[in-house]
């Protein structure tokens, strides 16, 4: 029985990971309804900045934070009205097939800078380090995680709906010429959205690579888990992702307890059963 | 008084559709100018081009001498021009508050503030933190009107403002209009309601298809006059 | 006013015609004048260009833009396999026999993921695809994770002699990509191809003309998915080994399919032909860069989309009004 509450415990601070992978794609989708197919590879691309950083500078990943969220933030705003800007309109190929290009490209780079030896951070004693609750052991990295996850949605729920940036995200997406009108330029809104999705995707990056090894190939992998999570909590309920990212993380733990083969799968299975019942996801926006 | 707003040889298109044919239109500070005509006539189109939602030739749309016509509309907006649009357009995920405040975000200062426009519109002090969307029409349209002045903008655009009201809600905001304007700032007015926008402008012009079929004072222009150039039978 | 008349066909497609039913003979004849790895490249060039004609008929007529057809690609080589090693068939027939089961799989499937709408969509299809391909290494008798080989009892059956089974499957596929290109071309001459074209223009406008939009969308799915699990067949069986990760590869079966139709021309008949011949031919040149050649190809796939949104064959048809595959009408003089 306790084994059964471990993962499940487990599967719940995992579901923290997964909240920050879908949190940047809600973000943005919510702002200017573009889906990121790269996603999930600028979470790799982070991660392997943050490899980089510790090892040239010596230090600490978490300190690579200082400097793998600018960077990221500053990168997703040049992409945002270099490239994705010019896609955006009614038809959704374009986006769609761009960020895909980009997430082709993103991996090539990768492979090319990092070869596709798995890498990891080195987090050092937290990696390993860990706190018993009641017969379970809690790993303090996994703990850690989902403090930052819940703190960094509520950071972003804030912005959103308490600063006059948040009150700027709502109004273009609720009508671009009116809030063009209100003297809100939209291409520079859009890409201080797209600025702080990868702000977010940066600290997701770099907390992956101390949980696990990366290599340039798994980001769509972090896409789908990330997509799964904004699906399940429902489209444009930031706290929704969370939700979404904990059911996901717990049928995966689960799935492995019954045959790790079975982990990712599992996962899946929990998003179609959701879409199968509650198409619009378990907790869907609802307009005030 | 000195020119604000002149309109040089205008034309305006939608796609291959071509809704204004060369505009000239002059507005000075502190007027009041109506814009009147039939449906089509494009007197939405011109409230658009003059705020920038539609871009056209730079040399086309001068405001104080400078060249605005091919800006985007929040940089128009940047000037102090700012634009009740038609059928109110509020943002539905904004509060009351929150869609007033917005329009305050360029931090122009003036005279008005949220003080002033909920004692404007009281009715909005008390419903200020309910969605927009849950507002009937006329206090929709005081949201609109107070959006717009949070801008303190020295050229305010008026689109059908009375379009879906009940009359006792149009006369309501039409008593409010001498208090915005009274400060000197100046207003453009497209109204259906001829009536209406003669009562509030000193200074009127018809479109037709497209072209200007009137001008002038509004005290010297008469009925016959009107419907000539609103129906466009030669006068 | 007698003297027009509306006609599909040009003087460039009629051209076309004659031209194309000459490089029929003569392609088909390439096991007589063409080396073996010329055959086994052509071989792959047909079964590339089925796989683009299939995803631009779904993401460039239906707006159903899928990034997961390789479920159906690893579905119809994993059928082959099964068919033929559990169930005795021939190996032709379990190739077939995999397309109908890839069409009965693909309506429960699509019942679930229609309910994502555009991009959503798009990544509900991956979704679809790695569920496949983890179902897939489950199975220990298909190999596990790991993958298996097609036995050569198996293999014999196509052609005792190798290059006799060379030359069947370079006939297979490039009998399958006529199939494909032919079924493709007078589906969208149909009525219901008409339809599609109305969707795409307006769904509203379409959904006012009582034009079943879900229904539609549904056919044309199920119909790519069937043709593309037959594909994934004469893919696997020219591989002769197949493995989860080969079979359901997102960068093999829809990254490169995107670009061949993107760079071709999405919307378009002839872009997938263009795509397919400017994708083999950048291969060739720049096949020893590996990596570098991704990236160029994501370079080349944005720079398209953003400055010629309508592909290489867009270019052309916009400079010299030409169509070879006559799908619009034209007003002409008769005289």
């Amino acid at each position: 029985m306790i084994e059964w509450t471990g993962a499940i415990v487990q599967g719940i601070l995992l579901g923290g990971l997964y909240a920050l992978f879908a949190a940047g794609l809600s973000l943005i989708f919510g702002v200017m309804r573009l889906v990121n197919i790269a996603h999930g590879d600028l979470i790799i691309l982070a991660a392997y900045m943050g490899l980089t950083t510790t090892v040239l500078l010596d230090v600490h990943p978490f300190l690579a934070l200082l400097i793998v969220v600018p960077v990221m933030a500053g990168l997703g705003y040049v992409l945002q009205r270099g490239i994705l800007n010019r896609t955006l309109g009614d038809d959704i190929l374009p986006p769609l097939l761009v960020t895909f290009g980009l997430s082709v490209i993103i991996q090539n780079v990768l492979l090319e800078t990092y070869t596709a030896d798995p890498r990891k951070l080195a987090g050092g004693a937290i990696e390993t380090a860990s706190v018993d609750l009641g017969g379970i052991t809690l790993g303090v990295l996994p703990l850690l995680t989902f403090g930052i996850a819940v703190a960094v949605i509520a950071v972003l729920q804030f912005i959103f709906y308490r600063t006059s940036l948040g009150r700027g995200f709502r109004a273009v997406s609720d009508n671009q010429d009116i809030a063009q009108l209100m003297g809100l330029n939209k291409a520079h809104v859009f890409g201080v959205a797209m600025a702080l999705a990868l702000a977010v995707v940066a600290i997701a990056g770099i907390l992956l690579g101390m949980r696990t090894s990366f290599d340039p190939a798994i980001g769509g992998g972090r896409l789908i888990f990330g997509f799964e999570a904004v699906i399940i909590g429902g489209l444009g309920n930031l706290w929704g992702t969370l939700v979404g990212g904990v059911i996901l993380g717990v049928a995966q733990t689960i799935g492995a307890k019954i045959d790790p083969g079975f982990q990712i799968l599992a996962g899946h299975i929990a998003f179609l059963i959701v879409l199968a019942i509650r198409p619009n996801g378990l907790f869907p926006r609802v307009e005030h | 008084m000195s020119e604000l707003l002149a309109l040089v040889g205008l034309n305006a298109h939608y796609g291959d559709f071509q809704a204004l044919y060369g505009l000239d239109m002059s507005v000075s500070e502190g007027e009041v100018v109506a814009i009147i005509g039939a449906n089509g006539a494009g007197k939405t189109t011109l409230m658009r081009s003059i705020s920038g939602l539609l871009q056209n030739a730079s040399e086309a749309v001068n405001y104080r001498g400078q060249p605005i016509g091919a800006l985007r509309a929040d940089q128009v907006a940047g000037f102090g021009i700012a634009l009740v649009p038609e059928g109110r357009q509020l943002f539905p995920s904004l509060s009351v508050e929150e869609n007033l405040m917005i329009g305050g975000k360029l931090g122009r200062s003036g005279p008005w503030s949220l003080k002033k426009v909920y004692d404007l519109f009281p009715i909005l002090l008390e419903r200020r933190n309910q969605a927009s969307t849950s507002l009937s029409g006329g206090q929709q349209q005081m949201v609109a009107i107070g959006r717009a002045l949070m801008a303190n903008p020295e050229l305010i655009l008026f689109d059908e403002v009375s379009l879906g009201l009940a009359p006792v809600i149009i006369r309501q905001i039409y008593d409010a209009l001498p208090g915005i304007v009274g400060d000197g700032m100046t207003a453009m007015i497209v109204e259906q309601d001829i009536k209406k926008a003669l009562s509030v402008s000193s200074r009127v012009y018809c479109l037709q298809e497209g072209r200007v079929s009137l001008e002038g004072a509004t005290n010297d222009i008469t009925h016959d006059q009107i419907t000539a150039a609103y129906f466009g039978l030669a006068s | 006013m007698s003297g027009w008349v509306v006609t599909r066909s040009t003087r460039a497609s009629r051209a076309a015609m004659v031209i194309g039913l000459f490089a029929m003979v003569v392609l088909a004849a390439a096991p007589w004048w063409a080396g073996r790895a010329d055959l086994r490249l052509m071989g792959e060039i047909y079964l590339y260009l089925s796989l683009a004609c299939l995803w631009n008929l779904m993401a460039g007529y239906a707006g159903l833009v899928s990034v997961g057809q390789q479920a159906y690609v690893g579905f119809g080589g994993y059928m082959l396999f099964a068919l033929t090693v559990f169930g005795g068939f021939h190996p032709v027939t379990a190739i077939v026999l995999g397309g109908v089961l890839a069409a009965l799989v693909s309506v429960p499937v699509a019942a679930l993921i229609f309910r994502l709408r555009g991009a959503y969509f798009a990544i509900g299809t991956w979704v679809i695809a790695e569920v496949f391909r983890l179902s897939f290494a489950q199975i220990q008798a298909l190999g596990g994770g790991s993958g298996s080989s097609l036995p050569v009892a198996i293999v014999k059956e196509i052609g005792a002699k190798k290059a006799a089974r060379e030359a069947m499957s370079y006939w297979l596929a490039l009998g399958a990509a006529l199939i494909v290109m032919l079924s493709v071309y007078l589906f969208l001459r149909s009525r219901r191809g008409l339809a599609l074209t109305a969707i795409r223009d307006s769904e509203t406008a379409a959904a006012g003309l009582g034009i079943d939009i879900w229904r539609t969308k549904l056919e044309v799915y199920v119909v790519a998915s069937a043709f593309t699990a037959v594909i994934g067949g004469l893919i696997f069986l020219q591989k002769l080994r197949i493995s989860p990760d080969a079979a359901f590869s997102v960068n093999d079966w829809t990254a490169f399919v995107i670009f061949i139709v993107v760079i071709g021309g999405i919307g378009t008949l002839e872009g997938p032909i263009i795509g397919t011949l400017l994708f083999f031919a950048l291969r060739e040149v720049l096949a020893d860069f590996g990596t570098i050649y991704l990236m160029v190809l994501g370079v080349v796939a944005i720079v398209v989309m953003l400055k010629a949104p309508r592909g290489v064959w867009g270019l052309i048809r916009d400079r010299y009004d030409l169509e070879f595959f006559p799908l619009s009408y034209r007003v002409r003089n008769k005289d």
